[in-house]
């Protein structure tokens, strides 16, 4: 039984090892027949490409490197929203789900099924040709202006781009956040509600003070995958031509030449924000398991 | 005299046609204790928890405190009367993740908006009152059962109750722990508190008990002084039940 185990594990090695080695040939292959080498001295060339959406001033005669940090804030402003929102609808839905409401809970248990049935890039598409794209030019109340050019929120000026991205990235992962929170509600005791219903808390109160704090640990490591999810998809934001990372990546790659580079730099940038939002929900996750032994 | 709890014919099936309650009909006056008793099953949860609407009845007119709680009654019913009836459950359902202190001030403050600090002096007497104020900073899984009781009678007596409902509240602990609960219990009684008790403790039931109601299959097999109940019930159902309870 032992012996197969390592025999296994000896054979995985193996077939690891060989990738490995096909990979570093294709690079090296790769990097004699462009005939560039290995270099990024291209970086500091002007891009000469526009983007359509900056964090900060950019303009074509600035550095790729500027052009991809611009991509980076870009992705990091539309994940960093999508995070917030996700959470927030996911919560909600959820909650919703597990209500004793029938209306709400079917509501949200259509919206889960709904969502996970269509694939993302579908969904953006849908967000920013359909619902987007056709808008007509309405003020709502003087602080919101939706129109086909963006949307206008308390003097912020979103692009369409950036809200079909933001909206499908929520309103997907916001549905697999539901079925997590939903997982772990179900798994605190009947009797804790019956405790705060009969002390006269409300549902909502409820749910906040008594029921999510105790979810809370077994929501957090699904969530953090979740987290990890809706960075990699926000990827798939070049579909609808917001200028992320990934979108500027290409362009660039696709005009210097600069493959290799190109790709090392998008996956240092994806890990070190994964680190990121690991490393974040980590700190939580020990600062909430760390509550809950002091109360053991 | 007054009356805290008047049931007419309740009925509650449950949805695979159980009748968990066929006809109920009890009065319980102001000041008095109220014990239940009855076989497994028989409809004694399901009985008091229609007195703080945790459950739903399919029939009947409940009236709690002045307060309807029939079949149509609305949320806002609901928690008007939660505010004026405590309850103990079996498994105590103390939060754990609140200190003891928090799980007894939440609702005076959320509910009553109570300010903190007043809250908080009137949880140290009841802590005091139930003879655990030493417990006030711990988290519940840091007591004995007895104790987690304790501060789960504490907790509902918080929101100065007229009228407190107990659900078996023995039944988890060890014997070595049941007499403390009780003797909060009886202390409780003796202050005039209305009491409605499900129990098996037939000693608190014979000392403490005005009158001792006996449900069988959803029914209400006899009500009686305890006196009566214990020594000479009219019911054979109910001898046959004392009988087994004392073997
Ligand atoms: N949530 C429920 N769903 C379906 N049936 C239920 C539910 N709760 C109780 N019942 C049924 O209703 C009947 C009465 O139950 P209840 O819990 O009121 O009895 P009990 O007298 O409190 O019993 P025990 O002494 O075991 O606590 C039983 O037949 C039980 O199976
Ligand atoms: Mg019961």
């Amino acid at each position: 039984m032992r012996q197969r185990r390592l025999l296994v594990q000896v054979g995985v090695a193996a077939v690891l090892i060989g990738l490995l080695a096909l990979l570093v040939n294709n690079l090296a292959v790769n990097l004699i027949r462009t005939g560039l080498g290995l270099g990024f001295g291209w970086l500091g060339r002007p891009a000469g490409f526009a983007l359509a959406e900056t964090a900060l001033p950019y303009a074509p005669s600035d550095s790729y490197l500027w052009a991809l940090t611009i991509g980076w804030l870009n992705s990091l402003k539309v994940i960093a929203a999508g995070l917030v929102l996700a959470t927030v609808l996911g919560v909600a839905a959820g909650a919703a789900r597990s209500s004793n409401n029938r209306l709400l809970r079917s509501l949200a248990g259509g919206y889960v099924a709904l969502i996970r049935q269509v694939p993302l890039l579908l969904q953006l598409l849908f967000w920013y040709f359909v619902a987007f794209l056709g808008l007509p030019s309405v003020p709502i109340g003087g602080l919101i202006r939706l129109s086909n050019q963006g949307i206008q929120l308390l003097g912020l000026n979103l692009s369409v781009e950036f809200c079909a991205v933001l909206v499908g990235l929520t309103v997907f992962t916001g549905a697999s956040i539901a079925e997590i929170v939903r997982g772990g509600i179900n798994a605190v005791p009947r009797g804790q509600w019956e405790a705060f219903r009969s002390l006269g808390l409300g549902e909502g109160l409820g749910l906040r003070r008594i029921v999510l704090p105790q979810a809370l640990p077994a929501i957090l490591p699904a969530l953090t995958s979740q987290y990890l999810n809706l960075a990699k998809n926000s990827t798939l934001a070049i579909a609808v031509g917001y200028a992320d990372l990934y979108a500027v990546s290409d362009t660039t790659i696709t005009q210097t030449g600069r493959a290799i580079e190109g790709f090392l730099l998008l996956l240092l940038s994806f890990l070190l924000l994964n680190l990121l939002i690991s490393g974040g929900m980590a700190a939580f996750n020990r600062a909430v398991l760390g509550r809950l032994n002091r109360s053991r | 005299m007054t009356v805290a709890i008047r049931a007419t014919d309740l009925v509650k099936s449950y949805s695979q046609g159980v009748r968990a309650l066929d006809g109920v009909t009890l009065e319980v006056n102001s000041g008095e204790v109220l014990v239940v008793m009855g076989p497994s099953g028989s409809g004694k949860s399901t009985l008091i928890r229609t007195f703080n609407g945790l459950e739903t009845l399919d029939g009947g007119a409940l009236d709690v405190l002045g307060v309807s709680l029939d079949a149509t009654h609305g949320e806002r019913q609901v928690l008007a009367i939660r505010k004026r009836v405590g309850m103990v459950f079996q498994q105590f359902n103390l939060f754990p993740h609140l200190s003891i202190l928090d799980n007894i001030t939440l609702a005076p403050i959320k509910v009553q908006q109570r300010a903190k600090a007043s809250a908080e002096q009137r949880a140290m007497e009841l802590l005091d009152q139930m003879g655990i104020r030493e417990q006030a900073y711990k988290y519940p899984a840091q007591l004995s059962g007895g104790q987690q009781q304790r501060v789960a009678i504490a907790r509902a007596l918080a929101l100065d109750p007229e009228v407190m409902l107990f659900d078996e509240p023995t039944s988890a602990l060890d014997p070595e722990r049941v007499k403390e609960v009780l003797d909060a219990m009886r202390q409780l009684a003796k202050g005039g508190m209305t009491m409605v008790v499900v129990t098996h403790e037939l000693s608190f039931a014979r000392e403490v008990a005005d009158r001792v109601m006996f449900m069988d299959r959803g029914q209400v097999v006899e009500t009686s002084d305890p006196e009566t109940f214990f020594s000479n019930a009219r019911e054979e159902r109910s001898r046959r039940f004392l009988n087994q309870m004392q073997h």
